[in-house]
């Protein structure tokens, strides 16, 4: 952009303006075309090599770390070198290219993507039918037995599932702030949030095992021991419909209360104390305080933390994958999904799931939209 | 009277921390078991319970009684002063002063094991070998508790580690960078489409990832990404995303604007001003996010199941195949469980002050 202001000839002059252009093309384009191939070679070598794994692993981070931040550096070099104002017309979309580009590729785009492909055939070639048979995979989403079971699984996770990690996230952020321990019990309440879902399925079909009838074999699962302890027989827990859905619903209580119990616990802490303190002179007892002035303080709250749950309770899939796989009656849509589209083989179907899921969330996508909307002065 | 009150405030102390304590011991009991049976020797599991660790009373065999081949196994059957039949003996028959008496095998062993309540103290047969086991890759022998001799190949869980900390890391890293870049455009630079562009990120905040996972597929079919360590952090980069961007977004854009001004006047480029300005006034923002995507990378079974597979295990995955193919060995599944949840829990404990942050800036995720 420093053009020489000196007066010189006009041929020089032009000249040098056409090898300065020339120059900084040829720079511009072979900077980012190295670092492309570079990059390439070292993706081959992950890709194809039997070098040992510590190798692979640590190239592969700073490989994948540097590689990035390397394609931004040079993205915006290539475009501050850009002639006028085109770089600064450009270098918004430097910055927020790569988001919107992957987002795009990975979420917006895919929607469209599966709801055409919902309409085809099992490989996802060809249309599934003609005229109404067009939604076969639809009729199959919405009135199969199968599906009509993940229906009603995917309910009582979303119902039992939902209020019993409200409501026990509500009672021990409650009690836990009057406590002087408080913050030990939510450590613990909270801990399993670090726990992958199968690490929790390992913990719990632990509690849950069955050895069963037999001269001198002790019953190791927790749940069977005390059960035997108080006098009851054991069970195989997990192979017992319609009651082992709810032995599958407490690991994702024992997973998700930490998750409400932290947030309720910050909205309990915003509540001014003058509030709960005038109620009290005014002779209210703690019941009242609680109905008329700690829960409306915290509805709101209490409306986000349930939305959040109740969306993850149907996208549910590791716990019954590693526990039951979804059998004996504990089957979900996520998981029937998953054996549509990678047992089965049959595309058409799991997209048809996948938009059932879809259509599922379209309250919340909604409702999220618009909130964006009211903040957009801010914006 | 003042002593009243403060009595009766004492004892609803007393009740409180009494239900708390009763509601964190169901939490933290069956992650104790899996961690005291971690510990136990592969025989031990089968035969007892792990709460036997602790000091207990138990049966503590002090004898047999040889019965007559003259006694009838089938009817009443005199012994150490009492009568009992065969079926009572087998579920086992206390004596008045405290001795137990059980029949031993099938009725032709003619035996009956004489035994005593005593006191067991902690176990001390506490063993490491399950960790050596799943975590190396060699081939392990043990016995079963049919005393069968069983021959299985290791689990290989320290292979699996390395990958999963090759799949978290620059799955924490890339989607944070590019999240910076485009809260950062967002907040303070102008450029067609930026509203629409936003308004895509909101709505596809809570999508659920199952929609992508059908077509994402076949483009890593075609581009050979499957089971490739780039294939799988752009996955979870772009599953990441929106939260990142939007939880960024709401920090960044509102840093006061006079500060940025200034920066412009000196002649700082956007670039310098994010590295230099932004990013580090950002960090409470970007860590809180960094340990909510780590911990969601490490965790995630769905995407590295269908992404990754077999190929290149991470531990969520090997995990799960333990459990699909030798779901009775609590041995293994046990250590190999905590195996997994070693550097969570080592992030989730040093940071959960960020992390409670992150989680309640943005607690909705697709």
């Amino acid at each position: 952009m420093q053009v020489p202001h000196e007066k010189r000839s006009a041929l020089a002059g032009l000249i040098n303006w056409f090898t300065t252009i020339v120059g900084r093309v040829f720079i511009s384009l072979f900077t980012p075309a190295i670092t492309f191939l570079v990059l390439w070679r070292v993706f081959l070598f992950l890709r194809d090599s039997d070098a040992p794994q510590i190798i692979i692993v640590l190239v592969a981070i700073l490989w994948g770390v540097g590689g990035v931040a390397l394609l931004f550096v040079i993205s915006n070099w290539v475009v501050e070198q850009l002639p006028g104002n085109w770089g600064q017309r450009l270098q918004p979309f430097v910055f927020i290219g790569p988001a919107v580009v992957i987002m795009g590729w990975y979420l917006a785009i895919p929607v469209f993507r599966t709801l055409v492909l919902s309409f085809k055939d099992s490989l996802g070639q060809d249309w599934i039918g003609k005229g109404w048979a067009i939604f076969d995979n639809y009729r199959f989403a919405f009135t199969d037995r199968i599906m009509l079971e993940t229906f009603r699984n995917n309910f009582l996770w979303m119902v039992l599932g939902t209020s019993l990690s409200v409501g026990f996230g509500l009672l021990i952020a409650v009690l836990a702030d009057r406590s002087k321990f408080e913050s030990i019990y939510k450590s613990i309440i909270f801990m399993p949030m670090a726990i992958s879902f199968v690490g929790a399925g390992v913990i719990w079909k632990f509690v849950y095992t069955y050895r069963g009838e037999g001269v001198g074999i002790q019953e190791i699962g927790l749940l069977n021991a005390i059960v035997l302890a108080l006098g009851g027989e054991s069970q195989p827990w997990l192979s017992l419909p319609p009651w082992n859905n709810l032995f599958l619903i407490i690991i994702m209580v024992w997973l998700q209360t930490g998750f409400a119990m932290v947030v309720i616990s910050s909205a309990i802490k915003g509540i001014p104390a003058e509030l709960l303190e005038a109620a009290r002179i005014d002779g209210a007892n703690e019941a009242q305080a609680f109905f008329k002035i700690t829960i409306p303080y915290i509805k709101g709250t209490l409306i986000t933390v349930t939305t959040t749950i109740v969306i993850f309770s149907l996208k549910l899939f590791d716990i019954v994958r590693v526990m039951t796989g979804g059998n004996n009656g504990t089957n979900v849509i996520a998981n029937e999904f998953y054996l549509q589209r990678f047992t089965y083989g049959n595309t058409g179907r799991a997209s048809a799931i996948a938009i059932v899921l879809l259509i599922a969330v379209i309250p919340v996508i909604l409702n999220n939209l618009r909130e964006f909307n009211k903040d957009r002065r801010a914006f | 009277m003042a002593t009243g009150t403060k009595g009766k405030k004492h004892k609803s102390t007393l009740v409180l921390n009494g239900v708390l304590i009763l509601i964190c011991s169901i939490w933290l009991l069956p992650t104790l078991g899996v961690f005291i049976t971690s510990f136990r020797d592969s025989h031990d599991i089968f035969n007892s319970g792990w709460w036997t660790v602790f000091p207990h009373k138990e049966d503590d065999d002090i004898g047999e009684v040889i019965l007559d081949d003259a006694v009838d196994v089938n009817g009443k059957i005199p012994v150490e002063g009492i009568t009992a039949t065969f079926e009572e003996l087998r579920e086992g028959v206390t004596l008045p002063d405290g001795r137990k008496l059980t029949w031993f095998g099938n009725k032709r062993t003619r035996k009956i094991i004489v035994s005593e309540q005593k006191w067991v103290g902690f176990a001390n047969n506490l063993t490491l070998e399950n960790y050596a086991d799943v975590i190396t890759g060699k081939e392990i022998t043990f016995t079963d508790a049919g005393g069968n001799e069983i021959l299985r190949r290791g689990n290989n869980l320290g292979a699996a580690f390395l990958n999963s900390i090759a799949v978290a890391v620059p799955a924490t890293i890339i989607p944070i960078l590019i999240a910076a870049f485009a809260a950062f455009g967002f907040s303070w630079l102008k450029f067609p489409g930026r509203d629409l562009f936003f308004t895509m990120i909101i709505a596809i905040l809570v999508v659920p990832l199952q929609i992508s996972l059908v077509p994402i597929l076949q483009d890593y079919t075609k581009l050979q990404l499957n089971g490739t360590f780039l294939g799988i952090w752009l996955a979870h980069t772009g599953f990441g995303l929106p939260l990142a961007t939007y939880l960024l977004f709401n920090y960044i854009s509102t840093l006061p604007r006079e500060l940025l001004e200034a920066a412009y006047i000196d002649g700082a480029s956007n670039f310098t001003i994010l590295f230099r300005l932004i990013l580090p006034l950002s960090v409470p923002s970007l860590a809180s996010f960094a340990i909510f995507q780590f911990l969601w990378v490490w965790n995630d079974y769905l995407v590295s199941l269908v992404f990754l597979g077999e190929k290149t295990r991470v531990i969520t995955y090997a995990l799960a195949s333990i459990v699909g193919e030798k779901g009775q060995d609590w041995h293994l599944l046990t250590s190999g469980a905590f195996v997994s949840m070693l550097l969570p829990m080592a992030v989730f404990f040093m940071l959960q002050r960020y992390f409670v942050r992150g989680m309640l800036a943005g607690s909705v995720k697709g």
